[in-house]
């Protein structure tokens, strides 16, 4: 059952999200009900697809710094040279996680002033704390004997970790950026009021005027893109873990 | 072997004695007390204003103090020294600086100007910032049980209070906006708490019954936990949108819900919606936490003729306890977070000083509605993480 709904409701999701964004205007006669005084019923300060690929590019930058960093800094501390820190990056990234993201987006304006700025420095900050966690996570579940094999096969430490922890760590440390980028989406919506360009520019347009018709074009593409995200990523998690899952087999 | 081996140069010798993360909290606080402006002082709330260094912004002893002291506790971190010690000096520092930004305002303030405002700046941050983490790393490294953690928690409340209560903090520009917010800081301060409570409280009474039923039945556990899924991935601001439409119409159709006081925007969509996003870690935690009672122990139960239902209550439920609140902390400091933005809708709560202050530019508006957000986050977070801890031993 499953099997066939799945496919069905994405390619459904998929086709609505890329007519809202794409064909607005064959929208008038549902959203019509939900304006008053003749306010306008599509969004109409601006594209909603050069605002869709915008939010789009933000997030994509903010995750690409995020794992990039995230990794780095995860690798330093499982190595030797970084075991000291260890400790304190677990509790760092708890006590971080509890920090709200608009709260971090708030306290980076005095620092560097509105617009896209704070709303990447946000976004950065918050979406590394998930792939870090997980890195950690992912890098310290690798079995010790699969390690010492690798050793043992005369690999380098750089070998080992490119070729034999990484991967199998893999499915794990996407997930921690399947999660960084689902948040990032939400954070990135919320920057659009500290001025940030993206799709949250819809949604506070239409609570500032009382149109429900752009708070539910802006609100339900946002919803539709990060829903489909998180489904891509899961299924491509998927795969890797399958892949892993045989290379530990072989490994073990 | 390879000990005996290797030679002691003298750079080996000196990198065994520092400590690695103490040699980074050490750069942080020299930046901050060097390089970096200990406090602002703006003519007036909105005004960008001229940043003051340690030794500009205090009378001559207390700089000294100041100076002297932060710049042993340096030392202390740099060194390696036992972790009970470190914790002290991370601890002592952070009293020093919060007892030294009070001192601030009535140093640099000419008597009589009630419009000047005076506010931390990066050096006072990064400092605190350097010795917060010099204190986490050694309540890490200690391994502080619950009630180590929570006795820490309470000194800090306690502190804070004595701090705010004996008005040492008045001048600083965070207490003079509290001031003239006061009457509303409390109570868009409870209407927070209540959202985040609320939606919590609604959604155990819905999604403890929910997770119990979805452990049984394997169809509906495959229905639920993907729909919850895709909830939780909707982006706040989003999710609180479509909210109003629903309730909205509700509202206009009938004027039962109406006269409830329910309508399109305040608190009833934002408690909505965040009792949605609050059902997938109850359910699911519940689900899992149930998953792992082991078999043998639920055949024991049922061997001693208890009834479904008093296994559940006295076998299941206590057992998968630990990761039941798991889920609650998850909701909990989630929640908090999330009801800042409902503010957007009208829900009220501390995001109204801080949409308010991003619309004014007024910074420590911002502040008076970020601060004690993060503060309630964390007092749950250490909260729960010391119930879950608790209960853990418990079941043992």
């Amino acid at each position: 059952m499953s099997r066939i709904i799945g496919p069905i409701a994405r390619l459904a999701a998929l086709g609505l999200l890329l007519a809202l964004v794409l064909k607005p205007e064959w929208f008038v006669p549902v959203l019509k009900p939900f304006t008053e005084n003749n306010a306008p019923v599509i969004y109409n300060q601006g594209s909603l697809l050069s605002l869709t690929l915008y939010h789009l590019g933000l997030v994509a930058i903010a995750s690409l710094i995020g794992t990039a960093l995230a990794l780095v800094m995860g690798v330093f501390v499982t190595r030797k040279a970084g075991a000291e820190f260890l400790p304190l990056s677990r509790s760092l990234v708890n006590i971080g996680q509890t920090f709200p993201p608009v709260a971090v987006l708030a306290l980076a304006v005095p620092v560097v002033g509105f617009g896209v700025k704070p709303t990447l420095i946000a976004l950065v900050l918050y979406g590394l704390l998930p792939i870090f966690e997980n890195t950690i996570t992912g890098l310290k579940e690798v079995p010790e004997n699969v390690v010492e094999a690798a050793r043992g096969m005369g690999l380098d430490p750089t070998q080992q970790l490119f070729r034999v922890e990484l991967p199998l760590a893999l499915p794990v440390i996407l997930a921690g950026i399947r999660l960084s980028v689902v948040i990032n989406m939400g954070t990135a919506t919320i920057g659009s009021t500290v001025a940030a360009k993206g799709l949250g520019e819809v949604i506070i347009a239409g609570l500032l005027t009382s149109n429900t018709s752009f708070i539910l074009q802006g609100g339900i593409i946002v919803a539709l893109l990060a829903v489909l995200i998180y489904d891509g990523l899961a299924i491509l998690e998927r795969r890797v873990a399958k892949r892993t899952g045989r290379l530990a087999e072989v490994a073990g | 072997m390879t000990e005996a081996t290797e030679t002691t140069t003298p750079a080996t010798a000196l990198t065994t004695r520092l400590d690695r993360v103490g040699i980074v909290v050490a750069v942080i606080a020299v930046l901050g007390m060097d390089w970096q402006p200990f406090a602002t002082l703006k003519p007036n709330r909105l005004i960008s204003g001229q940043g003051l260094s340690l030794a500009a912004s205090l009378p001559t002893l207390w700089a000294a103090i100041g100076v002297g002291v932060l710049s042993i506790a340096t030392i202390v971190a740099v060194l390696r020294t036992g972790a009970l010690l470190r914790l002290a000096t991370g601890i002592a520092s952070l009293l020093l600086l919060a007892v030294l930004i009070g001192i601030v305002p009535a140093t640099v303030v000419p008597p009589g100007n009630a419009y000047a405002r005076v506010s931390p700046a990066a050096g006072f941050w990064l400092m605190a910032f350097a010795f917060a983490v010099l204190t986490t790393d050694a309540v890490a490294k200690l391994r502080l049980g619950p009630l180590a953690r929570l006795a820490m928690l309470a000194g800090a409340v306690v502190t804070v209070a004595i701090l705010l209560g004996s008005g040492h903090w008045d001048g600083l520009s965070i207490l003079k906006e509290y001031a003239t917010n006061a009457q509303k800081f409390w109570r868009e301060g409870a209407k927070h708490v209540e959202l985040a409570l609320g939606s919590l409280a609604a959604a155990l009474v819905i999604g403890l019954p929910l997770g119990v039923a979805c452990h049984r039945n394997a169809t509906l556990r495959g229905i639920t936990l993907p729909i919850l899924n895709i909830i939780q991935t909707v982006p706040s601001m989003a999710m609180y949108g479509l909210m109003i439409v629903p309730l909205g119409l509700l509202a206009a159709w009938s004027p039962l819900a109406a006269s409830l006081g329910i309508r399109g925007i305040g608190t009833a969509p934002a408690l909505i919606a965040l009792f949605l996003y609050s059902l997938l870690p109850v359910v699911a935690n519940t689900v899992v936490g149930l998953g792992e009672v082991r078999r043998s122990v639920v055949e024991a139960a049922e061997g001693m003729g208890m009834t479904r239902h008093q296994r559940l209550f006295q076998v299941e439920l206590p057992l998968a306890l630990p990761v039941i609140l798991t889920g609650i902390r998850i909701v909990l400091v989630q929640n908090i977070g999330l009801v800042t933005i409902a503010a957007l809708i009208g829900g009220g709560g501390f995001g109204t000083f801080v949409f308010q202050g991003i619309g004014q530019a007024a910074t420590d508006l911002v502040l008076l509605g970020a601060v004690p957000t993060i503060a309630l986050a964390f007092t749950a977070a250490v909260l729960l993480d010391a119930a879950i801890e608790l209960s853990e031993r418990r079941r043992l």
